[in-house]
């Protein structure tokens, strides 16, 4: 502790687990948008990363949950929020919003685009899995070429009902701590908008490491063009998060109000090393200095020519220091945000706990969770059709 | 309508209607009443125990003791303040006795010397002070004007005199500036000391020639800060200048 | 001057100066004043002979008796009655019997980590330094000057939840479990409340905290449970010095009143707009 604190200011309130929620939200609006890129703005590249981008969504959104659960007080009444939601509290109507894009955007997404299978699946397995395809396919067993149409036709239409719904998802949690106007590093009209790119930052970058790594895992050969495309969108959006970040810094530093003193004395001490390091060194600059030289963002074939092999894995090495990137963000607003006191005299600590429902270990198991789910979700809604049309693909 | 329509409103108005019957048991019936809260909370915080009487209460029983301490220098300190709380010494008077804390202790809560108290507060330094003495052998608590006047004004303008005593004017008495009736003792807020009004107060040391060749500082009056009462500038228990 | 205009009739306040207050600082008064003050009591004249005139001519208008009437003297629309704290800072002493008294009218866990009220110390050195700590909230008194060096000023600022009108905890409530009552005061619903830390994290004043046990938030409640009674809250009630006072706006005969009338009121981070209902009396531009 250092300087002055409020008495009542001695423990952080939003630990690990808050942080881990934006970071988890971010990722499943950033999976979305970018499928969204193949179906409303007929990005073909990325096409093999369609199905894979919504179940990765998908994956994630079922956990992001689960951190808020474990850090309240009395998880076991967080049904209030849907049963006497405050219409003032951006908290509140986030689980709608949350529930919305679940339900009607990406649940509905994933059945219309895996409709045809499920009919076909629920034919042709046997055992439990037969009874699981069936009860998915809601009885809507029709498969004549106008069933088929509308299918296709409602995916589009609620992709494009997705795109702003992904925006508000991630931007609601921007705006969770933009609206508090008690604390001046989260206080900030930016807030929604750097949250909601960095998120479709992290997001590109999680489908394009999968992705890899699953083709390579299976033994496929993996499409350098889809990785391309995939490495040139994560540029570009890291460009544009890169920018508001700096706006947001350039702007503080300029107006100098009343909060700079410590909030400089934050980020020269206790958040030097997320903020200055991994944030901006390793997860930003570093990722797109590479991304720069050798993806096809702003020139054909790249600056540098590199094999596919060589390209691939600084991809993957590149995703890699994004999620870093992404993380520590999403570290220095949560914790950044409390780790001064309101009375703009002191700082604090936090100290991260190893085991504990905040703790270190309930982190990893929840950063692992949405990878087991995801790979449960592969082997049930296989997103690779490698076999005869409508049948599932071997076991990858 | 095509069927994945029909089947998906289906299962939409299933969980639709799963929601609302829940809320039919899971909203607290008081909620909406007053506001977005459940109203009977305000009721349940209403209902709290009380520890602390107030000191009307101990009135109502202690009267000989509330007429002297109303009078007194201590009309404004509650009885509980010293006391405790006393809400269970009023259900139960015989069984449930107050506290009375005779040590020095108590006392120095409020009196030992601060620079951050107000000035004026009566402050001792309680190394000083009377040491190993208990407070009330010569400070009744309920009427605690102390046995003789304090001789020295610094007994309770602490502050004021530690500061003057490391200044230059640290060899002259209080009462060089200020007349001090002898009833600003005993009722320190309504009878006041005097304070100067004039430059030509100050001048009569400080103004050439007055006191020329004494070591004290001499100004020419007519010119020195001649639109300023002295005292703006020069703070007159620490009159040094410069840095 | 302070002047209050009822309906046309102009009824001067005065301007009593009660044995206690400050002593005249000695400021003349320049001749454009006196002018002024001349027209002052020109335009009262006028006014008052309006005043008189105005139920002759209310009445030939035929102006219902009512609006002309009893209501019209006795004042203007009051605001509303809700209950609200005074603080004078040069009264503050820092004793801490207050912080005292609250945690055990209301249970407030002992450990250092939990205040609905605590007492700031505040010094400004010479060097422009400005230290302010509060070690255990107070409780245990403060020691010695927490610096080396020349003070200018120092003080004691009591501190608490501020029962703002324009609560931005109860905004951020994602379940109606804190809320603001119709007489003024901010509470927390124990049993509603899910403990997601929002309101603390709303809260400018650092009022709020989370109960180690209970797991809900918890703040300063005015006393709730003392004040159907008639009683002021633990607080005001143990303030030796009288620096805390208790009352209601809008209400003339509680001590609030004089507080309001005679001292230049300030409250805490005014420039956030959550209408604080602590007013603060000699306040320092260094507090936060």
């Amino acid at each position: 502790m250092q300087g002055f604190i409020y008495p009542n200011e001695f423990e952080l309130q939003w630990g690990l687990l808050v942080v881990l929620y934006p970071y988890l939200t971010g990722l499943v609006a950033g999976a979305f948008i970018l499928a969204s890129l193949e179906r409303v703005f007929n990005v073909k590249e990325v096409e093999p990363t369609y199905r894979l981008s919504l179940l990765t969504a998908l994956a994630f959104l079922l956990v992001a949950p689960l951190p808020l659960l474990a850090h309240l007080g009395h998880p076991e009444r967080a049904y209030e929020i849907f049963m006497t939601p405050s219409p003032t509290s951006a908290m509140a109507m986030f689980g709608f919003v949350y529930a919305w894009y679940l339900m009607v955007v990406l649940l509905l997404e994933i059945w219309f685009d895996y409709r045809e299978n499920f009919v076909h699946w629920s034919r042709t397995s046997t055992g439990w899995r037969k009874w699981l395809y069936r009860i998915l396919t809601l009885g809507a067993t029709d498969l004549s070429e106008k069933s088929l149409r509308f299918d296709r036709s409602a995916g589009k239409w609620i992709t494009i009902i997705g795109i702003p719904s992904a925006f508000l998802l991630h931007g609601y949690v921007g705006f969770i701590f933009g609206s508090i106007k008690a604390n001046p590093w989260w206080s900030s009209v930016l807030m929604p908008v750097v949250f909601l790119f960095s998120a479709i930052v992290s997001g590109i970058a999680l489908v394009l490491f999968i992705y890899i790594w699953a083709q390579t895992v299976r033994g496929r050969p993996v499409d350098m063009l889809c990785t391309d495309k995939l490495a040139s969108f994560l540029f570009y959006a890291m460009i544009v998060d890169f920018s508001l970040e700096m706006l947001d810094f350039i702007h503080r530093l300029y107006e100098a109000e009343e909060s700079i003193t410590i909030l400089s004395q934050l980020v020269e001490g206790r958040l030097f090393n997320s903020l200055i390091v991994l944030q901006i060194t390793i997860g930003t600059v570093i990722p797109l200095v590479v991304l720069l030289l050798v993806s096809p963002a702003l020139k054909k074939g790249g600056f540098l020519a590199t094999t596919g092999e060589l390209r691939r894995m600084l991809y993957l090495g590149t995703a890699v220091l994004v999620q870093i990137g992404i993380f520590s963000i999403r570290w220095n607003v949560v914790i950044g945000g409390q780790l001064f006191s309101k009375s703009l005299r002191g700082l604090t600590t936090y100290k991260v706990e190893l085991f504990g429902m905040e703790g270190l270990a309930m982190t990893l198991f929840l950063l692992v969770l949405p990878i087991i789910i995801l790979w449960v979700l592969v082997k049930v809604l296989p997103p690779w059709l490698d076999g005869e049309k409508g049948a599932p693909s071997e076991a990858g | 309508m095509p069927q994945q329509v029909t089947r998906l409103l289906v299962a939409f108005a299933l969980v639709g209607a799963a929601l609302l019957i829940a809320r039919y048991f899971l909203v607290p019936d008081t909620f909406g009443e007053l506001g977005h809260y459940r109203a009977a909370a305000v009721d349940s915080i209403r209902n709290l125990q009380k520890s602390y009487a107030g000191r009307q209460e101990c009135a109502l029983c202690h009267g000989d003791v509330e007429a002297v301490r109303s009078a007194s220098n201590h009309r404004g300190v509650s009885c509980e303040v010293c006391h405790g709380p006393a809400a269970q010494h009023v259900a139960n008077p015989m069984e449930v006795k107050p506290v009375i804390d005779r040590r020095r202790t108590l006392c120095t809560i409020c009196h030992a010397y601060n620079p951050s108290r107000p000035t004026g507060f009566p402050q001792i330094d309680p190394v000083a002070h009377n040491p190993q003495t208990p407070c009330i052998a010569c400070h009744r608590p309920h009427a605690p004007e102390p046995p003789s006047t304090p001789e020295e004004c610094g007994a309770c303008h602490g502050q004021i005199a530690r500061q003057k005593a490391v200044s230059h004017h640290a060899a002259l008495p209080c009462t060089t500036c200020h007349q001090v009736p002898e009833e600003h003792k005993t009722s320190p807020r309504t009878v006041q000391p005097t304070r100067p009004t004039e430059r030509a107060f100050c001048g009569t040391c400080h103004g050439e020639p007055a006191m020329a060749g004494s070591g004290i500082p001499q100004v020419d009056m007519r010119t020195h800060g001649e639109r300023y009462l002295c005292w703006q500038c020069h703070y007159p228990h620490f009159p040094e200048v410069g840095r | 001057m302070k002047k209050k205009e009822v309906t046309g009739m102009t009824v001067d306040s005065g301007m009593t100066q009660d044995p206690g207050t400050t002593v005249d600082s000695g400021m003349k008064r320049d001749p454009e004043t006196t002018e002024t003050m001349e027209k002052e009591v020109d335009r009262r004249a006028f006014l008052r002979a309006c005043g008189l005139a105005a139920p002759v001519i209310l009445a030939v208008l035929k102006v219902p008796e009512g609006l002309i009437g009893q209501e019209a003297i006795e004042g203007a629309e009051r605001e509303a009655l809700l209950y609200a704290m005074g603080v004078d800072v040069q009264k503050c002493i820092g004793c801490g019997r207050c912080a005292v008294a609250c945690k055990t009218e209301n249970r407030v866990p002992p450990e250092e980590h939990f205040f609905n009220t605590w007492i700031e110390r505040y010094v400004i050195y010479s060097d422009g330094r400005v230290v302010v700590d509060s070690p255990n909230g107070g409780i245990d008194g403060f020691p010695e000057l927490p610096e080396e060096g020349e003070t200018l000023r120092t003080f004691f600022v009591p501190k608490l939840c501020n029962h703002c009108q324009n609560p931005p905890c109860v905004q951020v409530c994602p379940v109606g479990a804190t809320f603001i009552t119709e007489d003024g005061a901010v509470l927390v619903d124990e049993e509603y409340c899910i403990g997601c830390r929002y309101c603390v994290q709303a809260c400018p004043y650092g009022a709020r905290w989370i109960h180690p046990e209970k797991h809900v938030a918890a703040k300063c409640t005015f006393c709730y449970q003392r004040l159907d009674e008639g009683l002021v809250p633990a607080c005001v009630e143990v303030c030796p010095t009288g620096a805390r006072l208790f009352g209601q706006l809008g209400n003339r005969a509680n001590p609030l009143e004089r507080f309001r009338r005679f001292n230049e009121i300030q409250v805490l981070k005014a420039h956030l707009n959550t209408e604080p209902k602590v007013l603060y009396a000699n306040l320092d531009g260094e507090v936060r």
